[in-house]
């Protein structure tokens, strides 16, 4: 739902570098969301274009680096992948699981000209 | 994986012309200006930054600050108001009041004689730290008060956004689903306490109390439970003292 307003933060991102870094026009974003990140990536794409039209950034590509989410197991004590929050350990069945990574969202690099 | 575009691994260079599995880019600097820069940036970044200015707004007066989120019609501005009757004896409380539109609650706080800003985010589906920071402009809370944010109804946005508060509160009732905790798991991950509410209602409705706090546990372990009723009292001596025991952490971790 706040999905809008994330892509004004990345073309708010896109153009503080763009004044750093002197370039005028950006043809692609590569953004890392994490699966625990709580964003809908359909809609991020779909704001993507409305937010950055009439921008350095129109017209640019969005593309999606998918970060696996992380959780050590508080019981087994074992880094494991999950999906969801409320997964429980694929190793021993517990709840008791420790996000560590995997709730990321990041401009990771652009495409400029 | 080709260093001027990143796409493929297998490839071979002819005269300046990079060959990736079957399609091929020109890479001549000086026929394309196009280049990759890296900028590793949290696009919340901003965001977070503000929030930590908030932080620091409070940690200088000593005002402990919950944000309390919850879905719309959870009872969250009656337990409020219950709780700022009860309490605005014993310690300076004010609040914050964030709406899509009107200033109804706002008024409705304002009814129990605590000060109260109202901000309206129009189409936005939470509050974020700027706002809350020209929020506190605006109220000027006192030293070593109490300051309740009460967020948009929204179990979804919120959790994403940093206010600067000690502690989010996440507000349930028992007229919702007992499985809202793992359908909004974000929300209960990012809270530390939540308040069960109206259980006072519970002889007259299908709630499974024990499941649903077996849900909110599984999304995060550490979370605490309190069950109330705003209108009938129960709980609320126990919701009070965990304020209080908040507020001496927070005295003690300041000075």
């Amino acid at each position: 739902m706040h999905e809008i307003s994330l892509c004004e933060s990345i073309l708010r991102v896109v153009e503080e570098h763009a004044a750093k870094q002197n370039y005028q026009k950006v043809t692609a974003v590569w953004l890392e969301v994490g699966a625990l990140a709580g964003v809908e990536v359909e809609a991020l794409q779909f704001g993507f274009d409305v937010v950055m039209k009439k921008s350095i950034a129109e017209d640019a590509r969005l593309e999606i680096i998918n970060v696996p989410g992380q959780a050590m197991c508080l019981q087994c004590m074992k880094n494991v992948k999950i999906s969801q929050r409320f997964d429980a350990c694929p190793v021993c069945g517990a709840y008791q699981l420790q996000v560590n990574a995997g709730d990321v969202l990041r401009v990771k690099e652009l495409e400029v000209e | 994986m080709c260093i001027d575009c990143g796409c493929g691994t297998k490839e071979i260079t002819i005269d300046n012309r990079v060959y990736h599995d079957g399609h091929q880019h020109n890479h001549d600097p000086h026929i394309s200006d196009r280049r990759k820069v890296r900028i590793e940036t949290d696009i919340l970044a901003k965001n977070k930054e503000l929030a930590e200015n908030n932080r620091c707004y409070f940690h200088e007066r000593n005002i402990l600050t919950l944000n309390l989120v919850s879905s719309p019609g959870s009872g969250k501005t009656t337990l409020l108001t219950r709780t700022l009757n009860d309490l605005q004896s014993s310690f300076s409380i004010a609040v914050i009041e964030g709406d899509q539109q009107t200033a109804n609650d706002a008024d409705r706080i304002r009814a129990t004689g605590v000060t109260a800003v109202q901000i309206n985010t129009g189409k936005g589906c939470h509050l974020d730290a700027h706002m809350v920071g020209h929020a506190l402009e605006k109220l000027s809370p006192e030293k070593d008060s109490l300051l309740f944010i009460e967020n948009v109804g929204n179990l979804v946005c919120p959790a994403e956004f940093d206010l600067g508060e000690a502690h989010k509160v996440v507000i349930l009732s028992v007229t919702e689903g007992e499985d809202k905790p793992i359908k909004y798991p974000d929300m209960f991950y990012a809270a530390d306490l939540m308040l069960l509410s109206k259980v006072d209602l519970l002889p007259y409705l299908d709630f499974n109390v024990e499941e649903c706090i077996a849900y909110a546990r599984r999304v995060n372990p550490k979370i605490e439970i309190i069950q109330v009723s705003a209108t009938k009292g129960d709980g609320l001596r126990e919701w009070f003292d965990w304020i209080e025991s908040r507020r001496q952490l927070q005295f003690i971790r300041e000075s």
